[in-house]
């Protein structure tokens, strides 16, 4: 079953098409990488799907729904979650509180008992600490949990917005390049991570650039190049495809 | 009401219009090397009537006018150089804050340098009762000075930002920062220029309207609103915008006095800025296309 | 809630009280007066960091809110209703006991209304205002921001400059006094100042219980988390829009509640109070408390208004706050008045009685 379908979209800057008629679709529970040199238009195409940015056309649907130009917390509201390629933590909260911030969608606390904490509310709270107190050791960094998030090395952060993102127990996940600025060690223990959250049932759909962690990890691969989509299939095929080495290498060496 | 009389408000609308389109030009050379908007806008233009007034008391008109410019330029730099430069955390609500700490202490000091009454700078032909004949419409020649000095102060802001490098490497900064730093250019100094210039087409502005609007310690404010109203009709940053807007903001106003008490004169002006701020911040000049790309 | 959670609450009761006896054993219990309206004005200025400190937003306006208050209980407050008894909506809230009369300075006697309705008409009028504000200006950024809100307060004060109803340059006077049950009374005579100050006090005791839940509930995540990044918040859930909203329509009210009380203090209110000299004044409290920092802008809001009100400043009391605003950003970004500053002071001192010792060893 496919649980994201993306039809025909388009989006435009001025005069560049960043997205150009772009169709795929995103089985449950698979992992998909989309991979492409430098602007691309990957992380459009991901600010499209999140609902940062309003589309020119075509239609994207989660789960038969059609979501595209909703604003971005209903789609989160959905089940979809993403990561940010330049790291988007809260900088003035602790580990802890980003994850609960995590939760949000998950408690229902409203203005009332901001102003006036009932029992229930209370319960709540003491729940969604808990949670997101299990997700940040599961990913090990509990012992990071009461530190300023901004102040953390750049590897720690990035293991933070994936804390924050799966608090939100969503049902799929946008990984925008979470092995930039990672040395080899972390890419590893990143690649075991996405791994690990997909056993647990959570479809993925990453760009990425190490081709390493691509191949170790996506089911299917899909190449973008000026916003157009240049192939599509399972990593061994992609590896193969004169296109994409053309694209990613340059004519001459076709 | 007859056509000689709306002709009239018209003509005086323009006036007052071209100087609202000097603040915001102000505003505009700010915001397009530092991307912030200095609150003290107003109190160059009230510094530089202040400073003339008073010199003008010893001294020829024209080098009062002269020397008045260089002094508010001068501060102009002053404050970059020892506040803004080196601001340890230079957010936006940091910079909104440090200038209008600045706007007070300015405003403060001429209060307590000068004093809370009404001043005026004499004018610069003539005197108050001096008219002159324009179409039927009788307006003191005062009104043309402020044109005349407006015209002159754009067309030479055009010819300084395309045609010499100065200017040239002002704009490469509000294109790209980083990429004018890796060409060469001090942006730091940069910025230290933009106050200057600012600064000085304030104090001018300040000196040719005060014969008509008088000038008082805390006159600043009034003018650095409509001032900021124009610039943001014409989208921020956008000279030709502002130049615009500042002559719509200016006919409308006077025209207004028809229909509206006088009392809600400024009310007026204050309504439009929330209006246009409300539903098209970009300004009513800006192309959709650039418009989509900036922030507000 | 755990005793920890108290502590602060329970510290500035007892500040409270330490305050008024030391003022009463030195004979200067006429330091009360100022000191309950500073009380009052603390009031806007902890919510006002609520929404600078913590959600990240910017507002040069929000004296409006105060004088939107202040004004409307001045006016509902002082206008005779008595020829208009017999009129449909007076005699309802004649009927239902939601009028009161007092006798005015010349002696004549006046029937407006009670000021419980006067507190909640300000208070629908001033959520209605902050709504039709707040909804197109909240989706601004920054400078924008902060010259809309800027533009709503000058609007207001021309308005209230500009409106014979209003009382023009001259305000409104004659405001009478608060009735409180238990026969306790929010107004400035002589007598019943220190009564006041503990209504005051425990006024802003209640507002501070608020915001203080507020910023430890799901919601005050929410908020900090929209001043951390706008587009993460989003992509965690949270409807931005409507928790900015939220706050600054909060804030606004608490704006609000203060100009009530301090009009019925004062006794009266005068347009200066929707300056943008005020709304300034209150942004650099909250700067200088440390922007999220909601005790250290309580305590600072507390000793620089009392010392202004005192006119410690003289004339130079706007240039004092300009200058505060200036230092504060330029030298301590973060405000004096955090746990950080102290325990670097702290280590200052302990390495110098450690250098010390050891000269003292080494000798």
């Amino acid at each position: 079953m496919n649980i994201l379908e993306v039809r025909d979209l388009c989006k435009s800057f001025g005069g560049l098409r960043a997205v150009d008629n772009v169709s795929f679709s995103v089985k449950q529970n698979h992992i998909k990488a989309i991979i492409g040199p430098n602007g691309a238009g990957k992380t459009t195409l991901f600010n499209l799907i999140s609902g940062s940015l309003k589309t020119d056309s075509g239609s994207i649907l989660y789960k038969k729904e059609t979501i595209q130009n909703s604003p971005p917390y209903k789609i989160a509201r959905k089940g979809l979650s993403r990561t940010f390629q330049n790291i988007k933590l809260f900088g003035n909260m602790t580990v802890l509180e980003n994850v609960m911030v995590g939760r949000h969608i998950r408690s229902r606390a409203g203005f009332l008992n901001a102003i006036m904490p009932l029992p229930r509310a209370r319960h709540e709270e003491k729940v969604t600490k808990e949670k997101a107190e299990a997700i940040i050791s599961m990913l090990g960094i509990g012992n990071l949990s009461h530190l300023e998030a901004s102040g953390l090395p750049f590897g720690k952060q990035r293991i933070v917005e994936f804390a924050r993102s799966l608090a939100m127990e969503p049902e799929i996940l946008l990984l925008d390049e979470p092995a930039a600025g990672l040395n080899i060690q972390e890419t590893e223990d990143i690649a075991k991570t996405i791994s690990k959250i997909r056993d647990q049932g959570i479809t993925i759909l990453i760009i990425e650039h190490d081709m390493s962690l691509i191949m170790d990890i996506s089911d299917t691969v899909m190449v973008l190049s000026y916003g157009v989509k240049i192939a599509e299939g399972d990593p061994k095929t992609i590896q193969r495809d004169k296109e994409v080495i053309k694209v990613y290498l340059g004519d001459d060496d076709a | 009401m007859s056509v000689t009389q709306i002709w009239q408000y018209v003509l005086t609308g323009i006036s007052m219009g071209s100087i609202y389109v000097m603040v915001a030009i102000g505003y505009n050379i700010i915001y397009n090397t530092t991307g912030i908007i200095n609150f003290a806008q107003g109190e160059f233009l009230m510094l530089g009537a202040m400073i003339a007034i008073s010199l003008s008391t010893v001294m020829p008109l024209i080098m009062a006018l002269v020397l008045a410019i260089v002094l508010t330029t001068i501060i102009g730099a002053l404050m970059e150089f020892f506040f803004i430069r080196h601001m340890k955390k230079p957010t936006v609500l940091n910079m909104i804050i440090i200038t209008i700490g600045l706007s007070i202490m300015i405003r403060e000091a001429a209060l307590h340098i000068w004093d809370e009454k009404v001043h005026s700078l004499a004018y610069f032909t003539g005197n108050e009762l001096s008219s002159i004949n324009i179409l039927g419409a009788y307006v003191s020649p005062q009104y043309l000075w402020v044109l005349g000095m407006s015209a002159l102060i754009i067309i030479g802001l055009n010819i300084f930002f395309k045609h010499t490098t100065l200017g040239r490497a002002m704009r490469a900064c509000s294109s790209n920062k980083k990429a004018a730093w890796l060409c060469g250019i001090n942006v730091k100094n940069m910025v230290t220029i933009s106050f200057m210039l600012s600064a000085a087409i304030g104090a001018l502005a300040g000196c040719v309207i005060s014969p008509i609007t008088q000038t008082q310690y805390d006159g600043g404010t009034s003018l650095a609103i409509k001032g900021f109203t124009v610039a943001i009709l014409g989208g921020l940053g956008n000279n030709n915008g502002a130049l615009a807007g500042g002559l719509i903001l200016g006919v409308l106003e006077n025209l207004s006095i028809i229909f509206l008490p006088l009392a809600y004169k400024d009310a007026l002006s204050l309504t439009i800025l929330v209006i246009i701020l409300a539903i098209k911040p970009s300004g009513l000049f800006v192309k959709k296309v650039m418009s989509s790309l900036k922030e507000y | 809630m755990t005793v920890k959670k108290f502590k602060p609450i329970l510290i500035l009761t007892a500040a409270m009280i330490v305050i008024q006896l030391i003022v009463s054993l030195i004979g200067t219990e006429f330091y009360l007066t100022q000191l309950t309206m500073a009380l009052y004005y603390s009031l806007i200025i902890i919510s006002l960091c609520i929404f600078i400190g913590y959600a990240g937003q910017i507002s040069l306006g929000h004296a409006a809110f105060f004088a939107i208050g202040g004004y409307t209980t001045a006016v509902l407050t002082t206008t005779n209703f008595k020829e208009y008894i017999g009129s449909g909506l007076i005699k309802l809230i004649h009927g239902i006991g939601l009028t009161s009369t007092t006798i005015d300075p010349y002696g004549k006697e006046i029937l407006h209304l009670s000021p419980w309705l006067a507190l909640f008409t300000a208070i629908v009028i001033t959520i209605i205002i902050a709504l039709i504000i707040g909804i197109p200006v909240l989706k601004l950024k920054g400078h924008y921001m902060a010259m809309a809100t800027l533009g709503f307060g000058l609007i207001i004060y021309r308005i209230l400059l500009g409106s014979k109803i209003f009382g023009q340059a001259d305000g409104i006077s004659n405001v009478p006094a608060f009735t409180m049950p238990f026969g306790l009374k929010i107004c400035g005579d002589s007598s019943l100042r220190l009564e006041n100050y503990y209504i005051a006090g425990f006024i802003v005791l209640l507002g501070i219980i608020i915001l203080y839940n507020l910023i430890h509930s799901r919601a005050g995540r929410a908020l900090r988390a929209i001043h951390g990044s706008e587009e993460a918040a989003g992509a965690s859930g949270i409807n931005t829009a409507k928790y900015k909203l939220f706050i600054f329509v909060l804030s606004a009210v608490f704006a609000c509640i203060s100009g009530v009380f301090l009009t019925h203090f004062f006794g009266g209110i005068g347009p200066a109070e929707a300056g943008v000299m005020k709304s300034v004044r209150y942004v650099a409290l909250v700067a200088v408390g440390g922007m999220a920092n909601i005790w250290g802008t309580l305590g600072m809001s507390l000793i620089l208004n009392f010392l202004s009100l005192r006119g410690v400043f003289g004339s130079y009391d706007d240039a004092f706050f300009g200058s505060i605003l200036i230092l504060f950003i330029l030298v301590f970004p973060d405000g004096i008045l955090k746990v950080e500053n102290f325990t670097r002071m702290k280590e200052f001192f302990k390495d110098l009685f450690k250098k010390k010792s050891e000269k003292v060893n080494k000798a």
